[in-house]
């Protein structure tokens, strides 16, 4: 696209888009340090994630007050309007990432013991990578500008979900079973619980870039298959 | 917030008031307007943006014959106000810019009172039967343009002494004093502070009630502010014309989208 009349507006809307960059890198880096600290019970890296989480909050009010000054600076209008509103909007989904990781981090502390079972442990490695990997499809779907990649990224949310809800299952039947596990299998509920939130915030991140690009909203044809209510009955 | 503000009945189309095809227009050889077709809405704001001498006033212009005035202008294709040809030879010019005012970019006001500012057209069209119904349309046309608390009390000082901005609401209580169906109004702003310019567009919003409204103007802001439709004018052409709303978050031609996020040329 042409550059602006007023070049120091480009550079305002380069620098924003360059702190979300800056933001999702970091978001990714907690999601991931906060797993690997879990199932390897590394309680320093649990430690340095909640740390690492303040600088996503940093990061989050800068851009906010950012958005508000070119908002009452530039009059952003088209395309411009819709960059400036979906910045503000991932930048909130990747605080609250941040949040969910450091929540993550803080159970290793609580848990503070290995973990009783190997596989619950994969399971939950496994809907981590699934969802960081939505994560970073969706933030360079924001890089490029690519709406197709951002409709893909929100259609297959569904797969996260399934692994909660399988993930969910297998808690309850640890939990049955031995009830000495439930302390560290609820903590583990919840970490999961995380998991699948940040997936939806990547979903929403995913939403945001859709809008930006095209103008459009996705449809509401996606379906919700969080399970998980239908198992307890 | 009772409504979103967005979702405009206005900005909807229905049986237009103004009518345009195929309108062209020539300056001697200086083809100024090409191949103009827009429908514009009765009772609703239709701002027209462009860049500086992409023929938008000149447009406007036409649709109350104001060119006819300047004898190198020639104007072609129809335009029809309420289905009726304005440039039909039956048409009586005079007539029509009562039936479509207009109001300028620099406030007007004739060199008399600001009673006689308001009476003159209403007279002129023989509108008033005696003093009292004349009282009463300078009255009423005052109020209907949000002047009347200020100048009551002095309606026979000169209108030349309002403010800029009071001098344009009296220009606007003038247009509206000889009942139009239509007004025009090129950059009626442009030389009013921010507060006088608030004042206008609040006037615009409740005219459009009665009134179809036709603004042209060089603030986006302004056409965001107070049309439920917008057309964007670039070398002549008409290049996109819609809700404003999708003018301004989405629109569907490059050159709207890099004129309104002030990328152009």
């Amino acid at each position: 696209m042409a550059e602006h009349t007023v070049k120091a507006y480009d550079e305002e809307l380069t620098a924003l888009a360059g702190r979300i960059a800056e933001m999702g890198g970091l978001a990714e880096t907690t999601v991931s340090n906060s797993v690997t600290a879990l199932v390897t019970q590394d309680l320093d890296l649990a430690r340095a994630t909640i740390e690492q989480d303040a600088r996503l909050d940093e990061l989050f009010q800068e851009i906010e007050m950012g958005i508000v000054e070119i908002i009452a600076r530039r009059q952003p209008m088209g395309r411009d309007l819709r960059e400036i509103v979906a910045a503000g909007r991932i930048s909130n989904d990747l605080e609250r990432t941040g949040d969910l990781a450091k929540n993550v981090a803080k159970r290793v502390i609580a848990i503070d013991s290995d973990l009783t079972s190997k596989k619950l442990a994969i399971g939950v490695e496994h809907m981590t990578e699934l969802t960081l990997s939505q994560l970073k499809k969706v933030l360079d779907a924001y890089t490029q500008r690519d709406a197709p990649a951002a409709a893909d990224v929100r259609e297959r949310d569904r797969e996260v979900d399934a692994i909660y809800t399988s993930l969910f299952r297998e808690l309850l039947t640890y939990m049955m079973e031995d009830p000495r596990s439930i302390s560290q299998c609820a903590h583990l509920l919840f970490c999961a619980k995380n998991i699948e939130r940040i997936g939806d915030h990547a979903t929403n991140i995913a939403e945001s870039v859709y809008y930006m690009v095209t103008g459009e909203r996705l449809g509401d044809e996606r379906q919700k298959i969080d399970e998980t209510g239908v198992v307890v009955k | 917030m009772n409504e979103m503000p967005h979702i405009d009945k206005a900005a909807e189309m229905t049986d237009s008031k103004i009518s345009a095809k195929q309108v062209q227009v020539f300056y001697g050889d200086i083809h100024a307007i090409k191949d103009v077709d827009i429908e514009i809405n009765p009772r609703s704001v239709t701002s027209f943006i462009g860049p500086s001498g992409c023929g938008k006033s000149t447009f406007l212009r036409c649709l109350n014959r104001m060119n006819d005035t300047i004898d190198v202008c020639r104007v072609e294709g129809t335009i029809l106000i309420d289905s009726e040809d304005i440039y039909d030879p039956k048409v009586d010019p005079v007539q029509l810019r009562a039936k479509v005012g207009m109001v300028f970019q620099k406030p007007n006001p004739f060199p008399k009172s600001i009673y006689d500012n308001i009476a003159y057209g209403p007279r002129i069209h023989g509108l008033a039967a005696n003093k009292t119904a004349m009282d009463e349309i300078v009255t009423s046309s005052l109020q209907r343009a949000g002047l009347w608390e200020e100048v009551k009390d002095r309606l026979s000082e000169p209108g030349t002494g309002l403010s800029g901005g009071q001098q344009q609401r009296l220009c606007i209580a003038r247009a509206i004093a000889v009942n139009p169906e239509v007004i025009l109004m090129d950059e009626p702003c442009s030389a009013l502070d921010p507060i006088a310019t608030a004042k206008v567009e609040e006037l615009i919003d409740e005219l459009r009630e009665n009134f179809t409204i036709v603004i042209v103007t060089h603030s986006m802001q302004q056409a965001a502010r107070v049309s439920q439709r917008t057309a964007f004018f670039h070398l002549g052409i008409l290049v996109e014309e819609g809700p404003t709303q999708d003018i301004f978050t989405n629109p569907t031609d490059k050159r709207t989208q890099d004129y309104i996020t002030g990328r152009f040329g």
